[in-house]
């Protein structure tokens, strides 16, 4: 059973953001909107800062100039306070899953739920065994965290993201390293999730595959801004040059195999005049 | 279980360090002396204090009754005034008292000697003791007994 | 030439930075004090990670360096015919200055280096960026609870050290070589001054726990989240506190014992 959601503005939009990290520009005049209830796709090549944007979103980076505002409320001007609360509506699942190691699987879907509500131990109990069911771990719920595999530690990291029912959830690589199984169980997951919580979920991911099986909406990033962006089928039909090749995982293209230099031929040519 | 554990040791371990620290105070140091903290002032001049400090103790009989609270030079009289912090409940000391500065055994520290005279008054707060006998000089000795051998 | 200067100055400009980095730091950590009642059940937590576990090293050093001051002691002063100030000797050297300072050293080393990995490791682990985005505020849950145990560890760990100690001097002065059992304790408590020497000596450890243990913490929390630069953080908790707690101990000992 989906949920439609019930308001249709966007869930996050963002203007013209330029974010510098020492000497280096990673965003540049950026600008996209997520839109509510549905699951939207950052891809890009390695390093162009989609993880970035994933904390620029959640307050804990700020960008040197450029707005974005989550939910109405622009993030870099909130309160230190403010920002909690929001972040409260916000759940992050991260790419090795980020669980305490303090704790076991239990305590470690129980953490948001003790720490911001004073709901009684009954309650929590009952909430945490919910969550852990929707995500096929209940048993596991007394294992500790260097026992977990890295597909079930993503399952455990991802309930605890919806133990406070949040409005939208960031995933940062979720299909990396995972085996085909635990992948497709990390895809029906994810959209499950989304459907039967009407969640905005924002993907972070370069596995093209994954994402655009279940993605409502794509945004290609690359050299520090929008390469494209709308649904699977409008990229796929618009594709650039740059798009293709990195669609298909081609290895050469706009993007060059090689590392640039000079010519092959010149260059060992040159080693055996200079003995000579 | 497991928080039971915790929690009792950690209460063992403040309570032990507590404990050590109340050895160190008592066991160890000196924090007895500081019970009598009433204390009068008297002062004495000396034309030599040798080596004697601040908080060195005063005595009568042996038995420390007060402590030198400070010491200065005073350029009317050309001496050295030594104010004394005596524990007020030994108010029977005679205004002729004499004060001297002794060594604790060869190589101790100085401390003032108090022997009683025989006088009705007693010394009060801010008096001045008028017998006081100065620290020896090892030089002045050695001088002396120079003079001494050679005048034999 | 100018190379050099430059890097000179670089790396001079990168220990003010660093500075400035530990003292913001330091004094949100200290804001958050709050925190270390509100989450009491979690500050006892650390007390025991950080004090309990260090009772052991603590207690067996300072019977080892009693013992040892004992002999020293003994060997030196029997030849002024002076044995019997052995107590005294004893009491004075520990309460002084080995024992906060004996302390302080092997906390950075066992204590210390703990604290840095463990909050080192959160950090790589991304740990402590979920928290954040828990709307957890790890400077109330993490660093405030181990900053508050270790300052608060450390002079009680010293005061046993030193309480130890006498207790080993004792044991190889008169146990051992004949002093007077009356004489070790009478002489001690003859010389030893409670505001001047055990006073001084738990300012000494006060000063040094909370320095050591900001040491320790912050270099957790600016480590590199990689294996590498968590080993190197703990290797820096441990030198950068022995170098700390020396030089303010000399400062200290002047400022207390002398005329600085």
């Amino acid at each position: 059973m989906s949920r439609e959601p019930v308001d249709d503005t966007p869930h996050v939009v963002i203007e013209d953001l330029v974010f510098r990290h020492g000497r280096k520009t990673i965003f540049e005049g950026l600008s996209l909107t997520v839109p509510r209830g549905r699951i939207t796709t950052v891809m890009g090549p390695s390093g162009t800062g989609k993880t970035t944007l994933l904390r620029l979103i959640g307050g804990q980076l700020r960008p040197a100039s450029g707005r974005l505002w989550v939910d109405g409320l622009e993030v870099a001007r909130l309160s230190r306070r403010s920002l909690y609360t929001l972040r409260k509506r916000m759940g992050m699942l991260f790419q090795t899953g980020a669980l305490l190691s303090d704790f076991n699987v239990f305590d470690n879907v129980a953490f948001p739920l003790r720490e911001h509500t004073d709901l009684p131990e009954e309650l929590i109990r009952h909430l945490v065994l919910m969550k852990l069911e929707a995500v096929g771990l209940r048993a596991a719920r007394d294992l500790d965290p260097s026992q977990l595999s890295g597909g079930m530690a993503r399952r455990v990291a991802l309930a605890r993201a919806i133990a406070l029912d949040p409005q939208m959830i960031m995933y940062d690589e979720p299909f990396a390293g995972l085996d085909p199984i635990t992948m497709g169980q990390i895809v029906t997951l994810i959209r499950r999730t989304s459907q039967t919580l009407g969640l905005t979920s924002v993907l972070v991911t370069h596995d093209v595959v994954e994402a655009m099986a279940i993605s409502d909406q794509v945004v290609l990033l690359a050299e520090g801004r929008v390469m494209d962006m709308g649904t699977v089928d409008e990229v796929r039909g618009r594709a650039s040059e740059w798009t293709s090749q990195f669609l298909e995982g081609r290895p050469d293209g706009p993007v060059p195999f090689h590392y640039p230099g000079i010519p092959y031929r010149d260059d060992l040519l040159g080693e055996q005049e200079s003995r000579t | 279980m497991k928080l039971r554990f915790l929690e009792v040791s950690v209460g063992l371990f403040v309570l032990l360090g507590i404990a050590a620290l109340f050895y160190l105070a008592v066991q160890v140091s000196n924090i007895a002396e500081y019970r009598d903290s009433d204390t009068f002032e008297v002062t004495a001049y000396f034309d030599h204090i040798g080596g004697l400090k601040v908080r060195a103790p005063v005595t009568a009989s042996g038995v420390r009754i007060g402590r030198v609270s400070r010491i200065a030079y005073d350029p009317e009289r050309f001496q050295a005034r030594v104010t004394m912090a005596i524990q007020s409940d030994h108010d029977y000391l005679p205004v002729d008292t004499q004060a001297s500065i002794f060594t604790a055994g060869l190589l101790g520290e100085q401390y003032i000697a108090l022997e009683p005279g025989g006088d009705y008054e007693m010394l009060q707060e801010g008096d001045e003791m008028l017998f006081t006998q100065s620290a020896l000089v090892l030089e002045n000795m050695i001088g002396r007994f120079l003079t001494n051998v050679s005048a034999d | 030439m100018i190379d050099f200067l430059a890097g000179l100055g670089r790396t001079g400009l990168g220990w003010f930075a660093v500075l400035g980095r530990a003292s913001m730091f330091l004094v949100r950590v200290l804001f958050s004090q709050d925190a270390v009642l509100r989450r009491f059940s979690l500050t006892v937590a650390e007390l025991y990670s950080v004090g309990v576990r260090s009772l052991l090293i603590i207690v067996v050093s300072g019977l080892f360096v009693g013992m040892v001051l004992g002999y020293q002691g003994y060997i030196t002063l029997v030849n002024f015919g002076a044995a019997e100030a052995l107590g005294g000797v004893v009491a004075l050297s520990l309460v002084r200055e080995l024992g906060p300072v004996v302390t302080a050293l092997l906390f950075a080393g066992r204590a210390g280096s703990a604290l840095t990995a463990e909050i080192g490791l959160m950090k790589a682990t991304e740990q402590l960026s979920a928290m954040e985005m828990m709307a957890v505020d790890p400077y109330r849950r993490v660093f405030a609870p181990r900053f508050f145990a270790g300052f608060v560890s450390m002079p009680l760990l010293a005061a046993l050290f030193s309480a130890v100690g006498v207790i080993g001097g004792y044991l190889v002065g008169v146990g051992l070589l004949g002093v007077d059992s009356g004489a070790y304790f009478s002489q001690m408590q003859a010389v030893t001054d409670w505001r001047e020497d055990v006073v001084s000596g738990i300012i000494k450890s006060v000063v040094f726990g909370f320095v050591v243990t900001w040491i320790a913490v912050f270099q957790g929390f600016d480590a590199e989240p990689t294996s590498e630069g968590i080993s190197r953080a703990t290797t820096q908790t441990v030198v950068v506190s022995a170098l700390a707690v020396l030089g303010l101990d000399f400062i200290l000992t002047g400022l207390m014992f002398g005329d600085l």
